[in-house]
């Protein structure tokens, strides 16, 4: 079972947050969404789980109880202890009190939240509300999981944490969508979606992406001077270069996925500077 | 200190509400409440009767305004129209003399009988008398009328200011969006948000009316029963407008704003200090929309009349239509702020 939106567009007023963008989300997988600030993510998310009226397409969602979101801000309650909050969403969704409490303690054992059960959650640092958020957002075993940028701002240790909830959920044969900003997150994803001003800037399986990049991409200790610098970008302590219309032959890099979503951006802006007519 | 000032009229300008609020709801309260504060007493509601009924009917002068006249009329039937609340003033007749009773429970309107009834004297026939007698209240304690009335605002204050902070903490704690997407119904989330406030506002409610009733010497002589159910809903409209505010705020500053916007005009408009009858009609209509006033009402009838439920039917009906109203509304915008699904 796929659930997405296809063609979607959502309007806020005369401004545009989404144009004509399909998402497909399978079960069992983990899907990215991936983009800069105000590219789009959070309000797909949210059209996704039925927080935002489309304007215009199609949404394929579950029953509401099928549902598990996590919103932006952890949506978890601060005056609540841990336990709580999950006690909350657990009679929400109608789970057996029994079985709330068996996956709860499963959940925070593993997380290492389980020290902190009887914390109130405002108490918790950044890491630990989202690992709260994401397990309130599993715990009634939902078939569709909506996670907006659930690692923003974590520790490593608990990314890596998250991450095994995530394969978890996925393992379990939900279909998991979650927002991120960091392109190696993504690349761990069964399938991405990179939006840019509201559009879709690329989709596909990571290594598809890659493998689609046009041009020539060369690796350079110095950042380029002249037209080139617009076409670069760093990786480390080194720099990449874009070449658009590379010939045959010559030495290159090959992409890899992030390579090739800066690749996307820079021909999204270029077709954006170009004159009209010229447009493709 | 400049970029602070600057920085805070930047801010000032961007809540509208806040600004209307400065400088438009001074002048509307001046205005209404100007109009509503008056302890004059220009109209007694009263009714005559007994065997000499026609004649002190029509002795009678200003301020009191004889409704009916039944020279077949016992005392027994002027007090219970007394008890329920029927009239003011129950004059009954006989063939020496009148006796004009009084509501000790309606404060200012006592007083004015009484001293209109003393000025009457000079106007009587040779032998015949007008004496008052104030029932229920017959010292006409100030505590006595203030205290069951004083107990409901206490409690539509504290009520209201708190749920009216309910909605708003979800919104702020970004959570509002977490419920959107939960399997709630708009009614659910309402009656779940009242229901911790209502259990706690009834015990409130109780402690209240002890106290008031120990420390202030103010009688009880009704049906709990009664008194009971008519705090019970009205504790769920002052709640109810409470979610209400919360609902349509989007702060808590806007909240307590908008919540003091509505006490403010129950606690001038409601008959709890200036009689209803003495405000000017253009006004006085404002308080027949707040459900404080119908809450005074059944809680000075049960408390110093003991007015039985069948003569308190109106109130109830009100405060029920009010409830009716806030629970609809309330239902309504939370199926806008949860729902886009």
């Amino acid at each position: 079972m796929s659930w997405g939106v296809t063609d979607l567009t959502v309007r806020f007023g005369a401004r545009i947050a989404l144009d004509g963008v399909s998402l497909d989300a399978a079960e069992g997988h983990v899907t990215a969404v991936v983009g800069g600030d105000g590219a789009g993510k959070s309000t797909l998310l949210r059209a996704l789980v039925g927080a935002v009226t489309p304007t215009s397409g199609r949404v394929r969602k579950p029953d509401v109880r099928a549902i598990g979101y996590l919103a932006p801000s952890s949506g978890i309650y601060p005056d609540l202890t841990v336990q709580e909050n999950l006690a909350f969403a657990a009679a929400a969704y109608g789970v057996p009190l029994a079985e709330a409490e068996s996956r709860t303690d499963g959940y925070l054992e593993r997380t290492g939240l389980a020290a902190a059960r009887d914390r109130l959650a405002g108490n918790l640092s950044g890491g630990m509300r989202q690992k709260l958020g994401v397990i309130r957002a599993l715990i009634h075993l939902p078939r569709l999981v909506v996670l907006d940028e659930p690692t923003t701002g974590v520790d490593p240790v608990s990314r890596a944490d998250l991450w095994w909830l995530l394969a978890r959920a996925a393992a379990g044969g939900a279909a998991v969508v979650l927002a991120t900003t960091y392109l190696d997150e993504a690349e761990r994803s069964a399938a991405v979606l990179v939006l840019d001003a509201g559009r879709t800037l690329a989709e596909g399986t990571p290594e598809a992406i890659a493998g689609g990049t046009p041009g020539r991409i060369t690796e350079v200790a110095e950042r380029p001077r002249g037209d080139a610098a617009a076409l670069s970008w760093r990786r480390g302590s080194r720099w990449r270069v874009w070449t658009p219309q590379a010939g045959p032959g010559g030495a290159g890099t090959a992409p890899d996925f992030q390579d090739a979503v800066m690749v996307a951006a820079l021909r999204r802006q270029a077709a954006a500077a170009a004159p009209v007519g010229e447009r493709r | 200190m400049w970029a602070m000032i600057v920085k805070e009229f930047r801010q000032l300008r961007r809540d509208r509400r806040t600004v209307a609020m400065m400088v438009a709801l001074p002048i509307l309260l001046l205005v209404i409440f100007g109009y509503a504060a008056s302890f004059n007493v220009t109209s007694i509601p009263t009714t005559v009767s007994g065997p000499e009924a026609r004649l002190v009917a029509g002795l009678l002068r200003a301020p009191f305004d004889v409704t009916s006249v039944d020279v077949s009329g016992t005392r027994a039937q002027a007090v219970t129209a007394l008890t329920d609340g029927d009239t003011a003033a129950a004059v009954v007749t006989g063939p020496q003399g009148a006796t004009v009773l009084l509501d000790g429970t309606q404060l200012f309107t006592a007083q004015a009988a009484l001293r209109a009834v003393d000025e009457a004297g000079a106007h009587l026939p040779p032998g015949f008398t007008l004496q008052a007698q104030v029932l229920f209240n017959p010292g006409l304690t100030t505590s006595a009328v203030m205290v069951p009335g004083l107990a409901a605002m206490i409690l539509l204050f504290i009520g209201t200011v708190i749920t009216s902070l309910g909605v708003v903490r979800e919104r702020q704690a970004g959570t509002l969006e977490q419920l959107a997407v939960m399997p709630f119904r708009p009614r659910d989330v309402f009656l779940g948000k009242i229901a911790p406030y209502f259990a706690v506002g009834a015990v409130d409610m109780i402690l209240v009316v002890a106290v008031g009733m120990a420390l202030f010497d103010v009688p009880f002589r009704g049906s709990i029963l009664v008194f009971g159910l008519g705090a019970l809903l009205f504790l769920f409209v002052a709640l109810g407008i409470g979610v209400l505010i919360s609902s349509v705020s989007q702060n808590q500053g806007q909240a307590i704003q908008l919540a003091l916007m509505t006490l403010l005009p129950q606690i001038m408009l409601s008959g709890l200090i200036f009689p209803l009858t003495s405000m000017a009609a253009g006004v006085r209509w404002i308080g027949y929309l707040l459900p404080l006033t119908y809450f005074v009402e059944i809680a000075r009838g049960v408390m110093l009349r003991a007015t039985p439920i069948t003569s308190l039917w109106q109130p109830f009906l009100y405060l029920a239509v009010i409830g009716a109203v806030v629970v609809t509304l309330s239902t309504l915008r939370f199926r806008r702020l949860l729902g886009a699904s």
